[in-house]
């Protein structure tokens, strides 16, 4: 993408999705890396561990999503030396907020979902713009192959706003393996009509048992 | 290598945030009330800026209004997000909750209103800290629009109001990120503001119940979402009093829709039946 003399950035593909439930928290992404029509990789993680109970996965420019992801991991780090803790989902989110706005004038071009358990060991999901607004959602999806899965996503889970009042409950219904093949079904159909997803499929998981990882293969065309 | 700008000479700080981490007090290198952004080297600067508008896709349609009556000040939004056609969220929070007597809405970009109430909510916690006293809705406003002017012309994004209640009274302040700021009675900001308008004007009455208030800016809201293709989701509508913001109602606009207009049952003047089957 260089249509003009100083355009720095360029789009690397992908799609990133996470879905929480009551207990758990599922982020997923592709692991194709392409520039233009090419396919520089076919093994390329998206995802980065921040905590033990957050997860990061970007897709858009991988120079910028590696300095990204470097940058929050040391800040995650001095949070551990000056706390004595780790930090959890909530200011892992404001935090990354913060970072994206600070570029604001020279974004990092990623697009972002934060995934974990909150305090109470509810799953959360954090979904970004480029530049830093933030929301938490029950599920999301972003990337090249965001148009077409976060429909299937709203007919499956989309629950009453938590706008309403009186509040109505939230809470997604399906269980953490129902959700993990609802994730394997969005990303094999993204595969089908999205040229920049596909090959594997990297699956966290997060609970209160821990994290669990778990790959798929994709339509490597 | 970026540079770095550091806009500190334009702040008029009250009180500098200090960190005691055991040698005694000293002043806190990166206060996160210093705004010094990173700005990218290039030739041109503004040209850079407008390609990474269209990255970025900024677009957002709103509605949201505010208006003071003689019980105080209500507030009232959609909650939808639309990047150009793309609606990306149907639940965004339009209206944040500086503290508890503040109200901000939110329209043009995202981060933006977000990352600068928040802002503004610091701002205004340490005014509280170093007077001994809660700030008032004019002085916020102007702590606010005093930093968008300072950003003027950089490609932010904002048009927001500032809404409560103070030792004056109610307080409403239209600001944005041209530099202006505006006192008034009736705000409504955003793409369906138009058709917001033409609601609020002409059920707009002083003294009103909060009960009515509340149902004028929600028919209001309901009106521009039915008619703005940019606006929709859920109406919010708050309340600001003596005692602070209270949130009245959320409704999402599609089932108010048939609230408002129920569904008649025609008569029907002929009932189809089925054809008759042929004979053998």
């Amino acid at each position: 993408m260089s249509r003009r003399g100083d355009w720095v950035y360029e789009n690397n593909g992908g799609t990133c999705v996470a879905i929480a439930g009551a207990d758990y928290c599922v982020v997923a992404a592709d692991t194709r890396l392409s520039v233009g029509y090419s396919i520089l990789t076919r093994d390329h993680s998206k995802i980065c561990d921040l905590a033990d109970k957050c997860v990061l996965a970007s897709s858009g420019f991988q120079g910028d999503i590696k300095a990204l992801h470097k940058n929050l991991a040391a800040r995650e780090l001095l949070y551990q030396h000056q706390h004595n803790k780790r930090m959890s989902c909530p200011a892992m989110a404001q935090l990354l907020s913060n970072t994206l706005y600070y570029k604001r004038f020279f974004p990092y071009y990623a697009f972002n979902v934060l995934g974990g358990l909150d305090s109470e060991g509810k799953g959360c999901v954090f979904t970004y713009d480029a530049v830093g607004s933030y929301e938490r959602t029950g599920y999301s999806a972003q990337g090249t192959g965001s148009t077409l899965i976060m429909p299937v996503l709203d007919n499956q889970l989309k629950s009453p706003s938590p706008l309403l009042l009186p509040a109505r409950d939230a809470v997604t219904p399906l269980s953490e393996s129902e959700a993990v093949d609802l994730v394997k079904d969005v990303f094999a159909s993204a595969t089908e009509r999205d040229i920049y997803t596909g090959d594997k499929l990297e699956i966290v998981v997060i609970n209160k048992a821990g994290t669990t990882r778990e790959y798929i293969e994709l339509r490597k065309d | 290598m970026a540079m770095k700008v550091d806009m500190s000479a334009l702040e008029t700080n009250f009180s500098i945030p200090c960190l005691d981490d055991g040698d005694g007090m000293h002043l806190s290198a990166d206060s996160p009330d210093v705004p010094s952004m990173v700005l990218p080297t290039c030739a041109d600067f503004d040209g850079f800026q407008a390609a990474t508008k269209d990255m970025v896709k900024n677009k957002r349609g709103t509605t949201t209004l505010a208006f003071i009556f003689d019980k105080g000040v209500i507030v009232a939004a959609d909650s939808r997000a639309s990047m150009g056609g793309y609606i990306s969220s149907q639940t965004v929070r339009k209206i944040i909750e500086i503290n508890p007597y503040m109200l901000g809405t939110m329209a043009g970009g995202a981060a933006d209103c977000q990352f600068w109430h928040r802002n503004l909510g610091n701002k205004c916690r340490l005014h509280e800290l170093s007077n001994k006293r809660r700030i008032s809705i004019a002085g916020a406003s102007k702590l606010l629009a005093n930093i968008l002017y300072s950003y003027r012309g950089m490609g932010l994004s904002i048009g927001t109001m500032i809404a409560g209640f103070d030792e004056k009274g109610p307080g409403l302040y239209y600001v944005d990120s041209e530099g202006a700021r505006l006192v008034g009675n009736r705000f409504s900001v955003g793409s369906g503001s138009l058709y917001a308008y033409g609601i609020l004007d002409e059920g707009y009455r002083f003294n009103m119940s909060v009960e009515e208030a509340a149902e004028l800016a929600r028919r209001a809201i309901y009106g521009a979402t039915f008619r703005d293709a940019a606006s929709g989701g859920c109406v919010s509508v708050y309340h600001v009093g003596p005692d602070g913001w209270k949130k009245l109602s959320g409704d999402d606009v599609g089932e108010l829709h048939y609230h408002y207009y129920p569904v008649q049952k025609t008569p029907v003047e002929q009932e189809m039946t089925d054809a008759p089957s042929t004979s053998a």
